[in-house]
């Protein structure tokens, strides 16, 4: 069964001090405006392009800059959907859902409770689902990251958000995301699911729409897709 | 031109038919752009300072700190505000991340005067209580006190009489997409932009107008995608006009969108109730009287109303419970207003109705199915009490409550919905071009009720096409006007105005090809793609050559709702098989039937997800939900999804949506029914609760807790 993971490692606890001391960013990282989607677009999103632009080497957390007020920011890379995306001047405190929805352009996962209770944020983390929400960025790095854009095969769906789209297992769409993510974690261990393990499996994912009753249906139909390999 | 009626059902090709909803997949592959997701170049994010008391002044407001943080890029205060409860907005910061932002809200510093509060309902009632209003206003108002016949002597001559006290909590919206929008100024400043998560477009437009002081023609509100409102999301509310402040004074965008804290506290929530109710009946069963004393509390200035008595008090010639009286308090509270939510009012009005109907019921000793035929006029929900029940197996039901050998007992509950709706106030344009092309353009929205799919296929069933043909285009201002998605009234808005625009179109696209097949405009139909003659199906233009003779001059038509083709006035029911552990209080609903009317369906596969929802939404009514609120800071303990419980996918039973196909109900017209199945959901679990233990639990939520203090009351604990 898939769990949720707050945590995908333990250099949580070295950062934790550093997070102890984080106060606001520097002058510099605030009004360079290389904080924003906008920039990411400009540059391509390359790490090449933007370690140029920023003048920065790729570096890792434990070689972060030090900002005027003692803030220990980072330039990070993240790998998501099979993409390496450098990241500029993060701040430990920084959730990965905040970057990947306000300085990428993954705006897949959704913020809705932020912390880790309603699953709308989940992405995989090394195959597993996880709450984006309730990750730090700079933990995220030396992960493969998958979001549910990335679940496509260039224009085909993947066989769950083709179920999801045959079941009518969506109805406003807010939650559908981690659903969908939840479902593909599910399916790619377990190919022929009961009721109740569906149930189990979802129970880190809340709806309020009530859409369950399509999604467990989704979920049984994307488990036989796969099964059969059709 | 003359209004063209529904062609009947059995002749159509996608409406009463299942049709994919045409936003699924952006919607699966994180593709669509809810007004969460939009992010225009350079914004800012926006937060709120609230208020940390329940009863208090800001008395200053003082952001130089948070402005003299780097990236802090404009501020907004409102100095002087009384605050009515805990969460209250009383200023704002614009910054350049979230995390500067929320650094920047921990500078505002902010001079309290504080006063006594309340925050519960029965504390607010007694005469010491602490004033929500100060002097201004007292905490109790009498919202309603009126009699009818003779009720006294009704009681009297009863052949039954029952007296009960049933109540429901507070139950928010929880809205996954929270309150709030982006805003940007365009043009040096005259013209603003706004992607918002509402459920009326227009009124969110007409709302920043009149606050901001500017013609509604300069502002434009964009809702693509938004997330879920259930009532609490038709104004552009404080979020939105500070926003728009926050913008215009940092000269950029900006987005702010309420925390998980701040929508669960300020973005209402459907009021609470206390119902003593009495009542009487006859021999036969049918109710002569009903006289109810009643409060709730719809949070520090809203009402608490329901309509009672519910669904078998129908008033008519002569009144269906001829002697009734009822008195209601709205009490005010230091906590969230309330705002409309999915059926205001009726869910409320069911679990205290539908309880006091199953006593007179073992009180006389009648099934409750047959007292409910007997006590309601409506034909439509007489049929459906016998197909419901039929449905759910209830011929499996205990007459004599708790009979079941064993702790685990099974139990079988029945309740009814009745909703207006209707539907009017829509205009929409109709776009044929020359490729071949069908826009379809109207200012509604599509709240995930699948308003987009119900525009597309109406389009695609009169101009003889395939949904995916249809290109449409809705929630936004610059489309024709429609109305706020509330009161179960789009579907039956927006489906006949597509309907009569897609004729007008048609019409016209007829007159322009009709040479080419030697024939009068008249005497052509479209069907499968193709425009042929009526009298001879032979000569025919396929839909792609007919629009290429357009050439430089596509068809627009702009035609709007026609009465005719909508229709208000719906009739549901619910029924129930649960088990209840006498051991440990735990409910387990096995499953539920959601029977309902909805006049001519257009998409039944969509409406069908509608009521799954609606009875996901009443189970979680029925056992989970409850704003909980701490006496002593005056606070929601709750204010977030981890202890304000909705049902999650293990609380999820098997559920049999039943869309009412009858003859008569499809050739109504069109019937939205987006509130009306939620109504009798926990009324019919309540019921069932009770006919499994005979014991009656009376209070929302039904609580393992609440079910073994039930049980004792009755002398029926175990162990």
């Amino acid at each position: 069964m898939p769990e949720h993971e707050s945590t995908p490692d333990d250099t949580r606890a070295d950062l934790e001090e550093e997070q102890a001391d984080a106060r606001e960013p520097d002058e510099d990282g605030a009004a360079s405006g290389m904080s924003r989607r906008s920039f990411i677009k400009g540059v391509g999103g390359t790490a090449v392009a933007t370690a140029a632009m920023s003048g920065a080497t790729e570096t890792d957390a434990a070689e972060a800059s030090d900002g005027p007020d003692g803030v220990r920011v980072a330039n990070i890379t993240l790998s998501i959907n099979g993409e390496a995306h450098a990241v500029s001047r993060v701040e430990p405190r920084t959730t990965l859902l905040d970057v990947l929805r306000n300085r990428l352009e993954y705006t897949g996962a959704k913020p809705v409770c932020e912390r880790a209770s309603c699953g709308a944020c989940s992405v995989l983390l090394d195959g597993k689902p996880v709450y984006a929400c309730s990750i730090l960025a700079m933990d995220a790095e030396g992960h493969e990251i998958v979001t549910v854009e990335g679940l496509l095969d260039g224009d085909s769906l993947h066989p769950v958000q083709e179920a999801f789209v045959e079941e009518d297992a969506l109805m406003c769409g807010f939650c559908t995301p981690g659903f969908v993510v939840s479902v593909a974690a599910l399916v790619a261990e377990n190919d022929d699911p009961t009721l109740d393990e569906v149930k189990k499996a979802l129970s880190g994912n809340l709806c309020r729409c009530g859409t369950y009753t399509r999604v467990f249906a989704a979920a049984q139909t994307a488990a036989r897709r796969v099964r059969e390999g059709t | 031109m003359a209004v063209i009626p529904w062609k009947p059902a059995g002749e159509m090709t996608h409406i009463t038919k299942n049709t994919t909803r045409v936003d699924a997949v952006p919607k699966v592959t994180g593709k669509a752009e809810f007004s969460y997701d939009v992010l225009p170049k350079d914004a800012l994010i926006g937060l709120f300072v609230t208020s940390p008391y329940p009863n208090c002044t800001a008395v200053t407001v003082d952001t130089a700190a948070a402005e003299a943080l780097p990236g802090v890029k404009a501020v907004w205060t409102d100095e002087g505000k009384v605050c009515r409860m805990a969460g209250e907005f009383v200023a704002a910061v614009a910054a350049e991340t979230r995390d500067i932002a929320r650094d920047a809200v921990r500078r505002v510093r902010v001079e309290w005067e504080r006063y006594p509060f309340v925050v519960k309902a029965e504390d607010a009632r007694q005469p010491n209580s602490a004033q929500v209003h100060g002097a201004t206003r007292p905490n109790v108002n009498r919202a309603a006190d009126d009699e009818a016949g003779d009720v006294d002597a009704a009681f009297e001559s009863a052949a039954a009489v029952v007296d009960g006290t049933y109540s429901t909590q507070v139950q928010t919206h929880t809205s996954l997409e929270s309150h709030g929008m982006t805003c940007r100024w365009d043009d040096a400043g005259e013209n603003l932009r706004v992607w918002a998560s509402t459920q009326g477009v227009f009124s969110v437009r007409g709302e920043l107008a009149g606050a901001l002081e500017m013609p509604e023609s300069s502002v434009v509100v964009t809702t693509d995608y938004m997330g879920g409102g259930f009532g609490s999301k038709f104004g552009a509310g404080v979020e939105g006009i500070v926003c728009a402040r926050l913008a215009r004074d940092a000269g950029r965008a900006v987005k702010l969108l309420l925390t998980r804290e701040q929508e669960q506290t300020n973005s209402g929530n459907r009021p609470s109730s206390v119902q003593h109710i009495r009542a009487a009946a006859d021999a036969e069963g049918r109710v002569t009287a009903f006289d109810m004393e009643a409060h709730g509390t719809g949070g520090y200035s809203q009402g608490a109303g329901f309509p009672a008595p519910y669904i078998y008090g129908v008033f008519g010639d002569p009144p269906s419970i001829p002697n009734r009286r009822i008195v209601r308090d709205d009490v005010y509270i230091n906590a969230g207003n309330a705002r409309a939510m999915r059926a205001p009012g009726h869910p409320q009005a069911s679990f205290g109705m539908e309880a006091t109907m199953d006593e007179l019921a073992y009180a006389l000793d009648i099934d409750p199915v047959d007292l409910r035929v007997l006590n309601d006029p409506n034909e439509t929900r007489q049929a459906q009490y016998r197909d419901a029940a039929k449905r759910i197996g209830w011929s499996r039901r205990n007459a004599e409550p708790g009979a079941d050998a064993g702790p685990v007992k099974t139990g079988f509950g029945i309740g009814a919905a009745r909703w207006g709706g209707g539907g009017g106030g829509t205009r929409a344009t109709v776009e044929i071009h020359s490729d071949g092309s069908a826009v379809v353009k109207c200012g509604t929205q599509d709240l995930g009720t699948g308003t987009r799919t119900v525009v597309a296929a109406v389009a695609a069933e009169q101009l003889g096409l395939a949904v995916e043909d249809i290109t449409p285009l809705i929630g936004d201002t610059r489309f024709p006007p429609s109305g706020g998605s509330g009161g179960s009234t789009t579907c039956a808005s927006v489906a006949p105005a597509i309907k009569v625009t897609a004729d007008a179109a048609l019409a016209t696209l007829f007159g322009r090809v009709a040479p080419a097949l030697d024939a009068q405009a008249d005497n052509l139909e479209a069907v499968d793609r193709t425009i042929r003659r009526i009298d001879d199906p032979s000569k025919s233009l396929a839909w792609a050559d007919a629009c290429a003779l357009l050439g430089a001059e596509p068809i627009s038509e702009t035609e709007q709702h026609d009465g005719s083709l909508s229709s208000r006035g719906t009739a549901g029911v619910c029924s129930v098989e649960l088990t209840v552990d006498e051991e440990t209080g735990d409910v387990r609903i096995q499953k539920v039937v959601s029977v309902q009317e909805a006049g001519l369906v257009i998409d039944k596969l969509t409406l069908e997800s509608q009521l799954i929802g609606a009875v996901i939404q009443g189970i979680s009514y029925a056992l989970h939900e409850d704003r909980v609120m701490d006496r002593l800071l005056g606070h929601q303990v709750n204010a977030n999804m981890e202890f304000y419980k909705i049902s999650g996918a293990m609380d999820i039973p098997e559920i049999e949506p039943v869309v009412w196909m009858a003859e008569e109900s499809l050739s109504r017209g069109v019937i939205g029914i987006g509130e009306p199945p939620v109504i009798p959901v926990a009324a019919a679990i309540g019921n069932a609760v009770r006919n499994a233990t005979g014991a009656r639990v009376a209070g929302l939520p039904i609580t393992p807790r609440r079910v073994l203090e039930a049980l004792e009351r009755e002398g029926r604990a175990q162990g």
